[in-house]
């Protein structure tokens, strides 16, 4: 950041206080559940998104079977609470289990990149879909697997809207702090060193496939979570979340808001919610209204929506001043601030 | 002077636009509308049949001038986009947002299957179309109600006219690979073994299934075959079958999807001669029916299936419902138990009630597929009056077995 101008930096904080003002508040403000539960999926896919991220946009590895990892998740939760285990070992067990999947997923997946592992994780999340669909004596197949309960922490009930909707924003907080920590470590930083270089990162002696295999965790880790909370949100879950288009569309999210940015996939995840639920009781072609957005975010900003306004706005902000836009080269160079 | 001052106020308004006047009934009305939320599908590859509901629903309001039983009706319409999540959250909108009295559809069982326990939490009566057997069964549901029929329902029949009218001693069955395929093949299965006859194949094709040819190909040395295919896979399964020659070899039954008399335009010699069972037909002589038949032909220029006329239905069962709480504003609860209650004499399908679990008991129709004056016709060859989920079975014996499912009842004939 340190090439934006010092006003640039007191409006982004400005911006920043008041969104996080804006979302403590949010259930008096909007007053009608409906969009309190909105705003609770928001922010659990924005987590989704921001995992998925981690190997998308700091990784550099596109992965199309990160649905099959939020399945997982959900439906570990939702077995072990039908066979009548509590809340927290259930919770635990289904972030094991999906850790371990993950594990399993990037051993395999991490034999190669780009393509390759586009496909390979893509066939990953597949299988655990055919599962979920088939293998219906343990899921239950088509009709899929309901809960009963969401868990009372310290005996508050999340059962409400608001109480629910604080909770997911609690998570999604601690998701963006380790976020923010996670890049700005030495991992990070290897990261997103074995996405630009990786054979140069191989040469100064760093271990390019462990980095990945721990990034992959990382983002199995944020997954299982946001899994979790999808799972406790719907107390329901089947078969079409662990298929293809749950992953694309949280790529879609990813990519549209702004790859190797934390505030890109929350946009993003924003964006689909908003039009897949919202705008979607208004206009029927809903569908053609978000294909039309995402052909224009990739028109006008191909780096994605977030860095895209960043940019158009320094240049706004720059012209306001009378001063010369900065160069091209020195924001783009800007992945990951 | 209460009275003057508003006279007064109508006719300062009224004297601009001319809707504050027509408005004038509404303000003078003690109860807000009563709302109606439907949880249809427009977009994916069920939408044709969600647009239909929707299409039965709006024929009904407009016929009753959007007033049931004296209270004025508010009518909204959500697309759940065909899965789970999706219904869930256009129920949430539905009740938290637009707090709707009832909620009709959702189609799919998987979408039911999803949003029960929500209603029941919510206290938010809800008309099914969905299928899904234990929802009025082993799961039954005070707030749900369904006029129209269980997987089984149709199937029950089916597989009992095969054996005993059609006299068929073996069969084999085709139908999606989901809930409502297994539901219905199960059905069939079971009443057409009990009649003494032997399911030999049961086959299973996914949802989205490209070309059927490998499913036909495994047809052999079998009387009949009957399918359960929904949405547009039995135009697309039909066609095939003609076009491999084992229409011709194995005459062909459907349930109430896969024959659905919406299908017909889509359809054309393929399916001339299959037999299916339906709890609906449009030719069925009662006036409400010649009227829905006519209104549909008029508004939408389509012939109505199942799918309008369930919701057409399903406002009917709102109507008599809001007529016995005497159009009153009453919680979700009361208006559920009153939905229980509902009998009615003049519906599309004809007379119905509905049993202690909220399910149908009605006429199911065997119809046979003719070509009359060069179009295709779904004639009811014969009538099974008051068909209620069990058939004729105990229905204490009937809910201690599983629900059926892909291997339930077992295939034992399977060659």
């Amino acid at each position: 950041m340190s090439f934006a101008p010092a006003g640039f930096i007191t409006v982004r904080r400005v911006a920043l206080a008041i969104t996080f003002a804006l979302l403590l508040t949010l259930p008096f403000w909007v007053g009608n559940s409906y969009y309190i539960n909105i705003s609770s999926q928001i922010l659990l896919y924005a987590v989704f998104a921001l995992a998925l991220n981690v190997l998308v946009g700091y990784g550099g590895l596109v992965s199309l079977g990160h649905a099959g990892l939020f399945a997982i998740a959900g439906y570990t939760a939702a077995l072990l609470l039908d066979a009548g285990h509590g809340h927290f070992v259930a919770d635990v067990a289904a972030i094991v289990v999906t850790l371990a999947a993950s594990a399993v997923f990037a051993v395999l997946a991490l034999r190669s990149t780009g393509i390759g592992f586009l496909m390979i994780t893509l066939a990953l999340g597949q299988i655990v879909w055919g599962i979920a669909y088939r293998w219906a004596s343990l899921t239950n197949g088509d009709n899929g697997l309901k809960i009963t309960t969401r868990p009372s922490p310290f005996g508050l009930s999340l059962n409400g809207a608001p109480a629910f909707y604080y909770t997911t924003l609690l998570v999604f907080v601690v998701a963006l702090v380790t976020m923010i920590l996670f890049v700005r470590s030495p991992l990070g930083a290897s990261l997103r060193g074995t996405r630009d270089q990786p054979r140069r990162m191989n040469a100064l002696g760093y271990n390019v496939w462990l980095i990945r295999f721990f990034a992959f965790l990382f983002s199995g880790f944020w997954t299982a979570v946001s899994g979790l909370l999808f799972i406790y949100y719907n107390q329901f879950i089947s078969p079409p979340i662990a298929a293809l288009q749950t992953s694309a569309e949280t790529l879609l999210m990813v990519i549209s808001g702004g790859t190797a940015t934390l505030l890109g996939p929350i946009a993003g995840a924003a964006i689909l919610v908003i039009m897949k639920n919202v705008v979607s009781s208004y206009i029927e072609r809903w569908n053609l209204v978000l294909g039309i957005i995402f052909v224009l975010i990739i028109t006008f900003m191909p780096e994605g929506l977030v860095p895209g306004v960043t940019r158009l706005w320094r240049k706004g902000w720059s012209t306001l001043r009378g001063r010369k836009p900065e160069p091209e080269a020195r924001k783009t160079g800007g992945h990951g601030s | 002077m209460t009275m003057h001052r508003r006279k007064v106020l109508k006719g300062i308004a009224g004297a601009g636009v001319g809707l504050a006047a027509l408005k004038a009934p509404y303000v003078w009305a003690q109860d807000a509308p009563f709302k109606i939320g439907l949880l249809t599908v427009k977009t994916g590859p069920l939408a044709q049949g969600g647009i239909q509901m929707e299409q039965g629903i709006a024929t009904f309001l407009k016929q009753k001038q959007n007033t049931l039983g004296g209270r004025k009706i508010e009518f909204i319409s959500a697309d759940t986009g065909g899965n789970a999540a999706g219904a869930k959250t256009k129920a949430q909108e539905l009740i938290e947002r637009e707090k709707v009295n009832v909620v009709l559809g959702p189609l799919a069982a998987a979408e039911l299957l999803a949003i029960t326990d929500y209603v029941r939490d919510n206290q938010t009566p809800l008309i099914s179309l969905g299928a899904a057997e234990d929802v009025t069964q082993r799961n039954a549901n005070p707030f749900v109600i369904r006029a129209s029929s269980t997987s089984g329902q149709c199937t029950h029949v089916l597989g009992d006219y095969a054996f005993k009218e059609l006299k068929f001693k073996r069969a084999a069955t085709v139908a999606e690979d989901w809930a409502f395929g297994y539901e219905q093949m199960a059905g069939f299965q079971r009443t057409f073994e009990e009649a003494g006859g032997k399911v030999v194949k049961k086959l299973w094709a996914p949802l989205n299934t490209p070309d059927f040819t490998p499913y036909i190909a495994q047809l052999a040395n079998v009387d009949c075959v009957a399918n359960g295919f929904a949405g547009s896979n039995p135009v697309k399964f039909m066609r095939a079958y003609a076009d491999l020659g084992a229409k011709a070899r194995f005459p062909l039954l459907a349930g109430w999807t896969a024959m659905d008399d919406a299908l017909l335009r889509s359809l054309g010699d393929e399916a001339v001669g299959v037999v299916s069972a339906h709890w609906y037909s449009s030719s069925f002589d009662t006036p409400s029916n010649k009227q829905f038949v006519a209104d549909m032909r008029k508004d939408y220029n389509v012939l109505p299936g199942g799918y309008s006329a369930g919701m057409y239905i399903a406002g009917q069962c709102v109507e008599a419902a809001i007529k016995l709480v005497g159009g009153k504003s009453v919680d979700g609860k009361t208006f559920a138990d009153a939905l229980h209650k509902v009998t009615l004499d003049d519906t599309p399908r004809g007379k119905f009630s509905l049993d202690r679990f909220g399910n149908v008991v009605g006429t199911v129709f065997v119809r046979k597929c003719e070509r009359k004056d060069g179009q295709l016709v779904n004639t009811v060859v014969k009538t099974y009056p008051d068909v209620s989920q069990f058939w004729t079975y105990d229905e204490k014996a009937f809910l201690a077995n599983p629900v059926y499912a892909r291997d339930y009842p077992p295939a034992k004939n399977l060659e």
